[in-house]
């Protein structure tokens, strides 16, 4: 059930094995990945099974679409290899089971989905977000997140009935197919994975950032230009989905920022560290944040801005002892607007 | 009984002596099980010589008298037993002295938490005491005298550990001070002399009313950090406990095993409690203290939870606010909780046996323990909350005490301020003679036998 769009022939035949190669933690040279990538096919140990940081990044590598990390996913759960120790893995897995407590309602287009992030809230609000109708909750949770966990399990078993869940309860009846991820994760989820699981979803996603374009569209004449100079934090799920990243520049240009050229951008992100942590492994954790946020203040940044609501617990405390203001993109366009934050959390 | 009253009222004011049932009914009981009882006055001194004009008066009218601080022991310890008097401290609440190069300060027993602790935030940021976790007007006298611990005590022991001394009025009205300031303007220490401090440490109010006490202050350091280690097996509590307690380098160091919320059950999780003046120094002391438990982390047996800074929050309040929210989820107003203290190496046993304990007496489980001291011992916790208001709830909580209390026992713990009922229990496990020599100090210090009667008193 929901088996993994996977082709081992395409695998095999890659001549450039970009998956591991360009992996920024492994340092395999292509002799090594090409060893490595043929034990991940036939099922055996590997050293990248253990040296993975889930980071999503050899999704995006892989020039055949052809979901090198969700096998490799599939492979440390085959192989009883726990990325996070063991118990915070059934921790969190208590922790994000769905409560059981959603009730139908009628929401109105255009429909919000904040996932399981109910403390995100106080971002929709102002101009910007005017009209728009939430949902959230434990029983819409996309479950992406087992990807850091080697619990591809969780999310074939867990992951359809959250997708019938947001059809059934809220958009069937509300006249609206089309859900707005804030989170790139589960933008990721309904237009990436959920295909290469080979599970169906009901509803067209929109990308937070498609929909705050088009809404920085309707009101370009109250932007005022921010004048900032700004560090973007590319979160690990938008490596499934790297178009959306041209929406990133353009909601810059429209909001009058200037996006550092760093190092560590666009397909060269690194890690905020967070999955890291919970992986005990937090010499890499403060070394990936450290070089971030070096690079971001050796680019000339004077904000960091975030999409993913991870990555900002992660870093936004460093960032801001290091003098650089943590934002996230929704707050920052509602600044572009004259309004004024008070703060999410 | 009257005349008793205008005797009274004649020593603290017309306006700080009761023996109305409104009072009466206030001060027959705690927010724990046991049973109320009435007294016959209640009364709110405001100095030392008003403790022993009380006293004076109690062994001339052979009353019984009963010291109270906050009232919020739980086990009924200030609950007159034989009626009589209980003397109310809370109006002796002054801070009399601070000393910041000798960091101590010297409070009247009824000096509550809260007010020390805002005091020394206001007038010695960088000074702190060790703050249990209860309700801000629990009395910092009360808890040292009853071996209380709190958010210091693995770097320093149980709250009696850091008496360095303290004034007192014996039953028969003569005031004495124990430790330095018997014999010194300073009230810096117990040693060297002969420690007579420990004559009035965990009797519960059966040799004497202390009026003053002195406790030892701590660095109160500008930042705080806590991480919290999770298990499955509780039989490698002790083990994690014994290598976080060998760096010496934290605070505090407590666990807690509940069912709610539901992410939490069949867990323990392991909370270490740090400080430091520096990032730097934050940063080397949460490295140490991970470093002897990678052993867990690479097994993936183990492992720290991922704490953003808002959940943090409530981990490193002091006290922690999450206790009070807990103590009332059946509603009603009723808390008690076995505190047994014992090795940190019953862990294991002590938690299995709270949940067989809740399991049959049909209450929600919750445990933990705090470490005392380098991993020395452990006041080893079972909260049972209860709705006051529901006769049956009441019950179960009491039988699932009383239960605790002999399973603790059994196992070699001992209770920890314990209920006149379970002090029955532990006299009955006692060395004869060392019931016996208690006995000879109450005869030769309270010859009426007026201070708490029936406390620590067999059958």
């Amino acid at each position: 059930m929901h088996e993994l769009k996977y082709d081992e022939a395409v695998c095999e035949k890659c001549e450039s094995v970009d998956c591991l190669v360009k992996c920024r933690y492994m340092g395999l040279d292509l002799k090594s990945a090409k060893e490595e990538r043929l034990r991940l096919i036939r099922g055996e140990s590997s050293r990248a099974l253990k040296d993975c940081i889930t980071c999503y990044a050899c999704e995006e590598y892989c020039p055949h679409g052809n979901h090198p990390f969700y096998l490799l996913v599939d492979r440390q759960e085959q192989s009883g290899i726990w990325p996070v120790p063991i118990p915070l893995t059934k921790q969190q897995i208590k922790m994000m089971a769905p409560k059981g407590r959603i009730t139908r309602e009628k929401v109105h287009p255009p429909v919000l989905n904040m996932c399981y992030f109910p403390m995100l809230k106080g971002c929709i609000q102002g101009k910007l977000f005017d009209g728009v109708s939430t949902i959230v909750g434990s029983d819409i949770f996309c479950n992406i997140m087992w990807l850091h966990f080697a619990k591809n399990s969780t999310i074939r078993e867990r992951l359809p009935q959250m997708i019938d869940n947001i059809w059934q309860y809220y958009l069937k009846d509300s006249g609206t197919d089309e859900l707005i991820c804030y989170h790139d994760e589960c933008y990721g989820t309904y237009t990436q994975l959920a295909p290469a699981f080979d599970i169906d979803v009901p509803f067209k996603s929109i990308h937070l950032f498609e929909f705050l374009t088009k809404r920085l569209e309707e009101l370009k004449d109250q932007v005022r230009p921010l004048g900032m100079k700004v560090a973007y934090q590319r979160p690990c799920s938008n490596r499934l989905v790297p178009d959306t990243q041209r929406w990133v520049d353009e909601i810059f240009k429209r909001i009058g920022v200037h996006r550092v050229d760093r190092e560590y951008d666009r397909e060269n992100a690194l890690c905020c560290g967070g999955v890291l942590r919970l992986q005990q492994r937090d010499d890499l954790a403060d070394d990936l944040v450290n070089r971030n946020l070096n690079d971001m203040l050796a680019a000339g940044a004077n904000v960091c801005v975030f999409n993913c609501p991870a990555c900002f617990f992660t870093m936004g405390q460093a960032a801001a002892e290091r003098g650089l203001m943590p934002i996230l993109m929704s707050d920052l366009c509602r600044a572009a607007l004259g309004e004024k934050l008070t703060g999410v959390f | 009984m009257e005349e008793i009253y205008k005797e009274l009222a004649a020593i603290v004011g017309e306006r700080y002596v009761s023996n109305q049932p409104e009072e009466k009914f206030i001060y027959s009981r705690d927010p724990g099980t046991m049973e109320p009882s009435d007294p016959d006055f209640v009364v709110m001194p405001n100095s030392t010589e008003e403790v022993q004009q009380i006293l004076l008066l109690a062994n001339r009218k052979s009353l019984p008298v009963v010291p109270m601080g906050g009232g919020l022991v739980l086990s009924g310890l200030t609950r007159p037993l034989k009626g009589g008097i209980v003397v109310d401290m809370k109006r002796m609440n002054r801070i009399i002295e601070v000393n910041e190069k000798s960091r101590y300060a010297i409070v009247e027993a009824g000096t509550s938490q809260g007010m020390l602790q805002a005091y020394l935030k206001k007038h010695h940021p960088n000074l702190k005491h060790s703050v249990p976790d209860a309700p801000p007007i629990a009395t910092v006298g009360g808890n040292v005298l009853i071996h209380g611990s709190g958010h210091l005590s693995h770097a320093a022991g149980f709250h009696s550990e850091m008496l360095n001394g303290m004034e007192v009025v014996l039953p028969t009205g003569e005031i004495a001070r124990l430790g330095s300031c018997s014999t010194s303007p300073y009230w810096f220490s117990r040693a060297p002399l002969p420690d007579l401090v420990g004559l009035f440490l965990g009797w519960a109010g059966t040799t004497g009313i202390a009026t003053k006490l002195a406790i030892k202050l701590f660095p109160n350091r500008a930042l705080n950090d806590v991480a919290v280690f999770v298990v499955e097996d509780a039989e490698l509590a002790p083990d994690i406990i014994h290598r976080i307690t060998g760096v010496g380098l934290a605070e505090d160091v407590t666990a807690w095993m509940t069912p709610k919320p539901d992410w939490a059950e069949g867990f323990v999780h392991i909370n270490i409690n740090y400080s430091a003046d520096s990032k730097d120094e934050l940063a080397w002391k949460k490295n140490l203290l991970r470093a002897p438990l990678k052993k867990y982390m690479d097994e993936k047996i183990g492992g720290f939870m991922m704490l953003p800074a808002p959940m943090k929050k409530p981990f490193l309040e002091a006290p922690a606010s999450q206790l009070t929210r807990f103590a009332d989820t059946r509603k009603g107003g009723g808390f008690e909780y076995v505190g047994a203290i014992m090795p940190v190496a019953l862990f294991p046993r002590a938690h299995q046996v709270g949940l067989e304990i809740a399991e049959r007496c049909g209450t929600t489980y919750s445990t933990g323990a705090r470490i005392l001291g380098a991993g020395h011992c452990m006041m080893f916790f079972y909260a049972y909350p209860f709705n006051r208001a529901d006769a049956s709830d009441v019950k179960r909580a009491q039988v699932a005490l009383e239960e605790t209390n002999r399973a603790a026992l059994e196992m070699g713990g001992i209770p920890w301020k314990a209920e006149a009922p379970a002090q029955k229990e532990i006299i009955k496990r006692m060395d004869e003679n060392t019931f016996d020599l208690m006995n000879r100090i109450r005869g030769i210090l309270d010859p009426n036998r007026i201070m708490n009667p029936g406390n620590w008193e067999a059958d």
